[in-house]
């Protein structure tokens, strides 16, 4: 498809890799924020093909693998009522809470449908009109105007019965939060492409120079990410530390202004605690005050919920770039896609389900190759 | 889940005062907001995020950075490769 084949290109991959080799001179580490680009760099076997030395860490991009423990048992909660029909993308059934995950109280008896995009979600809405249909809203900015957009249109075509229980989360206090870590080892980092094409990138150029780091905004296929890569060792290699875009193609320096006014128009900033990671500061979004009647958070009085998290599950290290799968004896062993312990193998952008996925698990060296 | 894919838009329409598509993805066609890319007509190309277009592809960057990863690969051919040890 366009756009797509020509990034998979193998030969090219193979030039990009020689180049990284030639401008490298010593060891660096470099994170991956988005889930997207976890998955395609284990997919096509691209940290393997990197030089020894260059090493990727994968963040927290996955928004299915960070969203509360809490929330998702409030999502469950909600899904359990009788005149409720929960709509979620996809990615969210198979996430246990505390007691069981929505495809098993859908076999329970609760109306739960899965939906392609929110608007699908607004449409089973006005098609049942003595339900009430809440919209499971997960996601990072990529995903919040879409989000925005349901609710917004909810609103003014009245279709009362529509809710949201929102859980956004945003990419730049995360990469902040990381940063801070006293045990960081990331020395500069892929940045989201989708969520820049959204955002901009003005807000990785306050992080990239209060932090002296070097980003690359980078897409999704290999030779993006490869490319990404080379471009974040050269500025290591020279002392720089900047914003530059790998993935001019899809992403402005501004990013979208429509999107981001409706953003705004329709969420706020707020606290919000991360799966494995624990509360950051002003990292997610909720609905604003205009909109508490379709805000399904206000609308279920859901009660006060104690969620544990196992002990042995070390994800809130790996989401922070400071571990990796194989540094866990429950990984492939007591925790895999089927049984997950923890966020980053509940869903298949998280790195450890990533790991799982593509076989990992059964080896610790093999030479990767992309085709 | 931040998946966008690049589509091409075949019509545009509206629908309950919202701007939509059908965008085709190599022969599957959806429908899509384009309610934040205003200026999109047919035969653009988009990136489509759960149903909702995100950003206008832009064709000469996408066709010049893919040209710049080509002739990286020229320049390279042009350099010692690591199993050449000048003999």
């Amino acid at each position: 498809m366009k756009y797509v084949d020509e990034y998979r290109s193998g030969a090219l991959a193979r030039n990009i890799v020689r180049e990284i080799r030639q401008v490298q001179t010593r060891p660096w580490v470099i994170m991956e924020v988005c889930g997207g680009q976890t998955h395609s760099i284990v997919k096509h076997g691209i940290d393997e093909l990197l030089p020894e030395g260059i090493e990727l860490v994968h963040g927290p991009g996955c928004p299915v693998c960070v969203t509360s423990l809490e929330m998702i048992d409030k999502a469950h909660a909600i899904a359990r009522r009788p005149e409720v029909i929960f709509t979620s993308f996809g990615d969210m059934l198979r996430v246990p809470g505390s007691e069981a995950d929505l495809l098993t109280l859908k076999s329970q008896g609760a109306d739960v449908r899965v939906v392609y995009s929110p608007l699908d979600a607004l449409k089973i809405a006005r098609a049942n009109p003595e339900k009430k249909v809440v919209f499971f809203a997960i996601g990072f900015e990529t995903t919040a105007p879409a989000n925005a957009t349901a609710v917004w249109q909810a609103k003014r075509e009245g279709v009362k019965n529509f809710s949201m229980l929102v859980s956004h989360v945003l990419v730049p206090p995360a990469i902040a939060a990381i940063l801070q870590a006293p045990q960081n080892r990331v020395q500069g980092f892929l940045g989201p492409g989708h969520v820049c094409a959204v955002r901009g990138f003005g807000e990785y150029e306050a992080i990239s120079s209060r932090f002296r780091v070097p980003i690359a905004i980078t897409g999704f296929e290999p030779l993006d990410i490869l490319e990404g890569t080379l471009m974040v060792v050269r500025q290591l290699e020279s002392g720089r530390a900047k914003v530059e875009n790998q993935y001019v193609r899809a992403v402005r320096r501004e990013g979208n202004r429509m999107a981001q006014e409706l953003m705004s128009e329709v969420f706020e900033i707020c606290d919000r605690k991360w799966r494995g990671v624990g509360a950051i500061p002003k990292s997610g979004y909720r609905l604003r005050s205009e909109f508490r009647d379709h805000d399904a958070g206000r609308l279920f009085e859901v009660e006060e919920i104690d969620t544990q998290e196992p002990a042995a599950c070390i994800s809130g290290q790996i989401l922070k770039g400071v571990k990796k799968p194989h540094d866990c004896p429950a990984f492939g062993t007591s925790c895999t896609p089927q049984h997950p312990l923890g966020a980053t193998m509940v869903s298949a952008e998280g790195a450890c389900a990533a790991y799982y996925l593509y076989g990992r698990h059964l080896r610790k060296e093999e030479t990767g190759h992309v085709t | 889940m931040c998946l966008g894919i690049p589509g091409k838009i075949l019509d545009c329409f509206e629908s309950r005062g919202l701007r939509m598509a059908k965008v085709g993805f190599g022969g599957i066609v959806r429908e899509a907001c384009l309610q934040c890319i205003p200026e999109a007509c047919v035969g653009d190309y988009v990136l489509v995020h759960v149903g909702f277009a995100i950003a206008r592809m832009d064709e000469q960057e996408a066709s010049r950075t893919y040209r710049l990863l080509e002739e990286m690969g020229q320049l390279n051919e042009l350099k010692p490769s690591d199993n050449e040890n000048g003999a």
